[in-house]
């Protein structure tokens, strides 16, 4: 068990590094001179010069990169150009507010979507069956972006039951700031809901076709006792992966909802460093996200030998 | 044989929702700018956000153009970016996970790096580092989401061949004289067609949403250009004066995305024996 845990995080290491890399070169192929971009058009010919050097934008590109690793473990993500700002305050801000709506959605979303998609596959095609099916194919199928400014119009504008203002601090008004976060945090779980039923049903009627959910039957249990307690937690571990891969990968997705509800998150972070070639920031919303795809999927395989014994063997 | 006959009236009714879908798709990408009633692009400032009228029949937008008109050019812009990604990033994955699988050593190790750096990015934030690199553009699309998405098809590719490679008719085709390349074109490359076109109809639909969601961060096509993702970005601002301008655009993106899941599943249920639920 041990061994188990060593060798995964340890085995993130060169992903992080590849990760660093790929960041660093995509960078790098963003045209134009990231010093001259800085100084603007009024920039005296020697000013870029000599802020190329500071930057150490003059030395090789190894050499570059290195130094550039070095800052980003210490914890130096750089300077914006548009604010001046240190870009890791921000990014940590704005990750904390995109993370309470990831985690809220994420966890209303598996506690609907799992139990569903099992109760369909107990009920493989029957009438509930269908339902749930149909159900998630459409939530499957629907923008998350456009399902927003659904949700917005309808409840928001037309019904006026929840704020649009999107975001407010929980420091300034709790209220009013858990209030602002149903619409995000719903619309997140009923895009979201959609791909996970369907894992759970597809994973359980896998499961239920094996010979020791016979033998429990067999052995007299009534059907909800061999379901939640023979088949769950074998369904529930391929489903727990994706869970994983979802929440990760929302932290970059989320940029259309935060754009929804004018949400000062991470994804919008990027979005407008991308605009306004705001290169420290892009570059490091981009190491960011991915930094904590890469660990939140490294959580869920260290949590997985709980649901799976096998796999630490 | 039972179990089979016994599927399909199911399958049957996926199969012929996500192929009406898709054909109706493919007409207005192939038809569009001869069926539009008006140019997309043409203002008619008096009826700026109409309603449904005589004249625009599913209203007009913000600046007064053809609702109706816009909505079937975007068709044409999502189908085109669509199928052109899923070619791209069909034909460069295939070409990477067929050589690293064929000739695995150092090459494949190489090659499976890279791609697995790739991987690590999750969902839209590598297509959104590569429009950084490449500026919001049609072509910029293309190629950001194809190489954001090869690296799904290196790794089914790569492991189709890993797994038939050693089999007898592979070496049979080498004992006969054939040569390397022979056999893999001959041999090895036709048992990836049912993976990869399982593969094709899921991405064809990811690929469309990843363009609407980049198009609605304004990262995607860029404005005047009609795309479904663009017109629910211009349209957010009159979302309480026009909601049929948000309503229309988006409707259009969900009805086909459902079209293609559905026959993704009916493709998957019929080439991928083992994926059957």
């Amino acid at each position: 068990m041990g061994r188990f845990i060593l060798t995964r995080i340890l085995s993130a290491i060169p992903t992080l590094l590849i990760v660093s890399l790929t960041v660093f070169s995509l960078m790098r192929m963003i045209p134009g001179d990231p010093a001259a971009l800085m100084l603007g058009d009024l920039a005296q010919p020697g000013q870029v010069e000599a802020l190329r050097e500071e930057m150490g934008l003059d030395r090789p590109v190894a050499v570059q990169y290195l130094l550039w690793l070095g800052n980003v473990v210490t914890g130096d993500f750089g300077l914006s150009i548009a604010t001046g700002d240190p870009v890791l305050p921000e990014l940590w801000d704005r990750f904390t507010v995109s993370a309470t709506i990831v985690f809220a959605a994420i966890l209303l979303a598996t506690l609907i979507a799992v139990p569903a998609g099992m109760i369909a596959a107990w009920r493989q095609n029957k009438g509930t069956d269908f339902a749930v099916i149909g159900v998630a194919t459409v939530l499957l199928s629907i923008p998350s972006f456009w399902l927003g400014l659904m949700l917005l119009l309808v409840f928001g504008l037309w019904l006026g039951w929840l704020p649009i203002v999107g975001y407010v601090p929980f420091s300034r008004d709790p209220g009013l700031a858990a209030l602002a976060l149903i619409l995000p945090v719903a619309t997140l779980v009923l895009a979201e809901s959609g791909s996970i039923a369907r894992m759970a049903r597809a994973s359980t009627i896998e499961v239920a076709r094996l010979e020791y959910i016979t033998h429990a039957r067999a052995k007299g249990l009534s059907e909800a006792a061999v379901m939640w307690r023979h088949a769950f937690r074998n369904a529930f571990a391929p489903t727990w992966t994706l869970i994983g891969l979802i929440l990760g990968s929302l932290l970059a997705n989320i940029a259309v909802i935060e754009t929804v509800f004018t949400i000062p998150g991470l994804g919008r972070m990027l979005v407008d460093g991308i605009y306004a070639r705001d290169y420290p920031v892009v570059q490091g919303c981009m190491l960011y996200i991915a930094f904590m795809y890469v660990l939140v999927n490294l959580a869920v395989d260290l949590v997985y030998p709980l649901l799976d014994p096998r796999v630490t063997a | 044989m039972i179990a089979r006959a016994r599927r399909l009236p199911r399958l049957r009714l996926n199969a012929l929702l996500g192929v009406t879908v898709v054909v109706l798709l493919a007409l207005l990408a192939l038809f569009g700018p001869f069926i539009a009633p008006y140019d997309p692009l043409k203002l008619d400032l008096p009826a700026r956000m109409s309603g449904f009228t005589a004249q625009h029949w599913l209203g007009a937008d913000e600046f007064g153009r053809d609702v109706a008109s816009r909505l079937i050019v975007g068709a044409r812009t999502s189908a085109w970016i669509a199928l052109a990604t899923v070619a791209f990033a069909l034909a460069t994955g295939t070409a990477i996970g067929v050589a690293a699988g064929y000739l695995r050593g150092w090459t494949d190790r190489i090659l499976m790096m890279v791609n697995d750096a790739f991987l690590a990015f999750p969902g839209l934030l590598l297509a959104l580092g590569f429009m950084a690199v490449f500026g919001a553009s049609r072509n910029g699309i293309i190629v950001a989401l194809g190489l954001a998405y090869m690296p799904v098809v290196v790794r089914v590719v790569r492991s189709t061949v890993l797994s038939v490679r050693e089999r007898e008719f592979v070496e049979a085709s080498r004992v006969t004289g054939n040569s390397e390349i022979v056999t893999m074109l001959r041999h090895v490359l036709p048992n990836c067609v049912a993976p990869v076109t399982v593969l094709a109809t899921t991405m064809f639909g990811w690929i469309i949403l990843s363009e609407s969601a980049l198009s609605f961060l304004g990262l995607g096509v860029p404005p005047p250009a009609p795309s479904w993702g663009n017109m629910l970005a211009t349209a957010r601002p009159y979302i309480n004066q026009a909601p049929h301008l948000i309503v229309l655009p988006g409707l259009c993106i969900s009805i086909t995305l459902l079209g293609v899941n559905m026959l993704g599943d009916a493709v998957r249920d019929w080439l991928d024996p083992k994926m059957k639920t």
